[in-house]
């Protein structure tokens, strides 16, 4: 290969020059909040506190059935402490995660590969789609009942549960972005030279991977609110069977409390997401 | 040139049609091309819009199969893709999750070449395009003369046996667009690459180009060829003012009669 075609130094000199002319910007992080905004949202959260703490104050309902926030923040003090029935929170709070993460984890690892090879072969799709497509819209608590009675009511059912619940949201997200994949990526791709397998990984994984994040995310969505339900179902331990066992006996304060730490977890386990979404893809938006 | 002398032919296109869709509602977008492409050529080709054009560059480039007749390339029938003939598309394909680098490098790690001959090869043609100070950008933060620059970049990097370009300056505004016929008029006389170019802008084929293909509108057949070498002329005298001679406009006029004929 002949790369000393040419006088080399002149060619330097000229471009150095013209690369201080080129102005490369990197842009910094798109939408921020303004400050104007950041208050709303906090004044929307001051007026719920303070509609809840009139309301109570008021005394419309019986704290029995209505807690004021001074009872559940002693509530959830008591259950920081003691635990409930004897058990720590986060033992709760671990079985729970434990079932979700461990799910995840596979939905993940099967959903991703799968739904990339449904979107890019027709055949393997002609096989996987119509079975996702039938069994996504059901309830997973449907089928649930049938994964108690084949796997027990402990762990492995509760992890299969969620697995199915996960799938479905990954595996279509990721069909759906092999199909939108802009050809000529995969052209530009095979004309330099790469193989079926190298545009596989190194073409269609990656510009697939902002659709797939947002099917992961829809995912953990959608098996968190699996979790709690099926907790309540059949359960000796977890967030969710706190919550039902504190509303058998009527103690209305850990139910607030219960609920209040499902969904600051819920938004926690989003914002990592989406703080690894920004990490990972963030290129996104220039595809 | 002395490749001109030579007259090796690269690739032969014998006799080729191409019909999109089933047998009742086809079209037929290309009827009976018969073109040869020597080595170190810069053949433009000019058409009005919808002719074809683009679905020639891809029966050569191996992305569409041509319903009947061939394409050959030194014997062989072209069959899929493959590196010796390299595509610079109309928007630039960067791949955004890499940097430049990482960009104009893919051909040649596609093609396990040892690390330190793909740091050269990058080296050099990141040179060439004027972007050697880019290198560690990622390409969403490039300019759109920048980008398609790196995309030349990119499909040189293989040394491909032909670049084949679909209305690659296009997209761009008229100095940028200046600015890079004049950077691929160098590369193609400094590096001898043989290029098929497609364009709608007569002024761009006469500038670039030793030969012009002219094609009609639907279905796209050859009308005729010319023969021009005011590139050569720029080249030598670095300036662009072979536009102003009598030939030039005598060679445009009949191209604009035969594209406004075309039209009417």
């Amino acid at each position: 290969m002949a790369l000393n075609n040419k006088n080399a130094e002149k060619q330097d000199n000229n471009s150095s020059a013209q690369a201080a002319n080129q102005n490369i910007s990197r842009k910094t992080a798109e939408n921020k909040k303004t400050k104007t905004e950041k208050a709303l949202t906090i004044l929307t959260w001051g007026s719920i506190f303070l509609i809840w703490y009139v309301i109570t104050r008021l005394g419309i309902f019986t704290p029995t059935l209505l807690p004021g926030p001074a009872r559940v923040w002693k509530a959830f003090l008591r259950i920081l402490e003691n635990g409930y029935n004897g058990v720590p929170i986060w033992v709760h709070l671990g079985a729970s995660f434990k079932r979700l993460f461990v799910a995840i984890f596979f939905a993940i690892s099967t959903a991703v590969p799968l739904g990339l090879l449904s979107g890019y072969f027709d055949k393997i799709e002609a096989v996987l789609d119509s079975v996702v497509e039938f069994y996504r819209p059901l309830p997973p608590l449907a089928y649930y009942t049938l994964l108690i009675l084949w796997f027990g009511i402990d762990d492995t059912s509760k992890q299969i549960l969620l697995f199915l619940a996960a799938f479905a949201p990954i595996y279509i997200a990721c069909v759906s972005a092999v199909r939108k994949l802009n050809q000529d990526f995969v052209l530009s791709a095979k004309s330099l030279g790469a193989n079926q397998k190298d545009v596989f990984l190194k073409i269609v994984l990656p510009a697939s991977l902002p659709e797939i994040f947002t099917g992961i995310r829809t995912a953990f969505g959608v098996a968190y609110t699996t979790l709690v339900s099926s907790e309540m179902v059949a359960a000796t331990s977890g967030i969710g069977w706190m919550v039902l066992d504190a509303s058998n006996f009527l103690k209305s304060d850990v139910i607030f409390v219960g609920i209040i730490i499902m969904g600051i977890t819920g938004v926690i386990i989003d914002a990592g997401l989406r703080f690894l979404e920004r990490k990972i893809i963030f290129w996104k938006g220039h595809i | 040139m002395t490749a001109q002398a030579k007259k090796e032919s690269l690739i032969k296109i014998n006799n080729l049609s191409l019909e999109y869709g089933e047998s009742i509602n086809s079209t037929l977008a290309l009827k009976k091309i018969d073109l040869e492409i020597n080595k170190g050529e810069f053949i433009c080709v000019l058409g009005p819009s919808g002719c074809g054009k683009s679905s020639l560059l891809k029966c050569i480039a191996g992305y569409i199969k041509p319903t009947s007749g061939r394409v050959l390339m030194q014997g062989e029938e072209v069959d899929g893709p493959d590196w010796h003939r390299g595509v610079v598309f109309q928007s630039p394909t960067l791949y955004p999750w890499m940097t430049v680098n990482e960009n104009v490098e893919f051909g040649p790690k596609m093609r396990d070449l040892p690390k330190a001959e793909i740091k050269d090869i990058r080296e050099y043609f990141l040179n060439e395009v004027n972007l050697s100070g880019a290198g560690e950008n990622y390409t969403f933060e490039l300019s759109g003369g920048m980008k398609q620059r790196v995309a030349i970049a990119r499909v040189l990097a293989n040394y491909p046996q032909v670049v084949l370009m679909d209305e690659p300056f296009g997209a761009l505004d008229a100095l940028t667009r200046e600015n890079m016929q004049n950077l691929i008029r160098n590369i193609w006389e400094e590096n001898n690459t043989t290029i098929f170019f497609i364009t709608h802008d007569v002024d761009e084929a006469l500038l670039l180009a030793n030969r012009v293909v002219v094609m009609s509108k639907q279905p796209g057949e050859i009308i005729e060829i010319f023969n021009v070498n005011f590139t050569n002329q720029i080249f030598e005298k670095g300036s662009k003012e072979v536009i102003y001679n009598e030939d030039y406009f005598e060679v445009k006029n009949e191209i604009m009669d035969i594209i406004h004929n075309q039209i009417d």
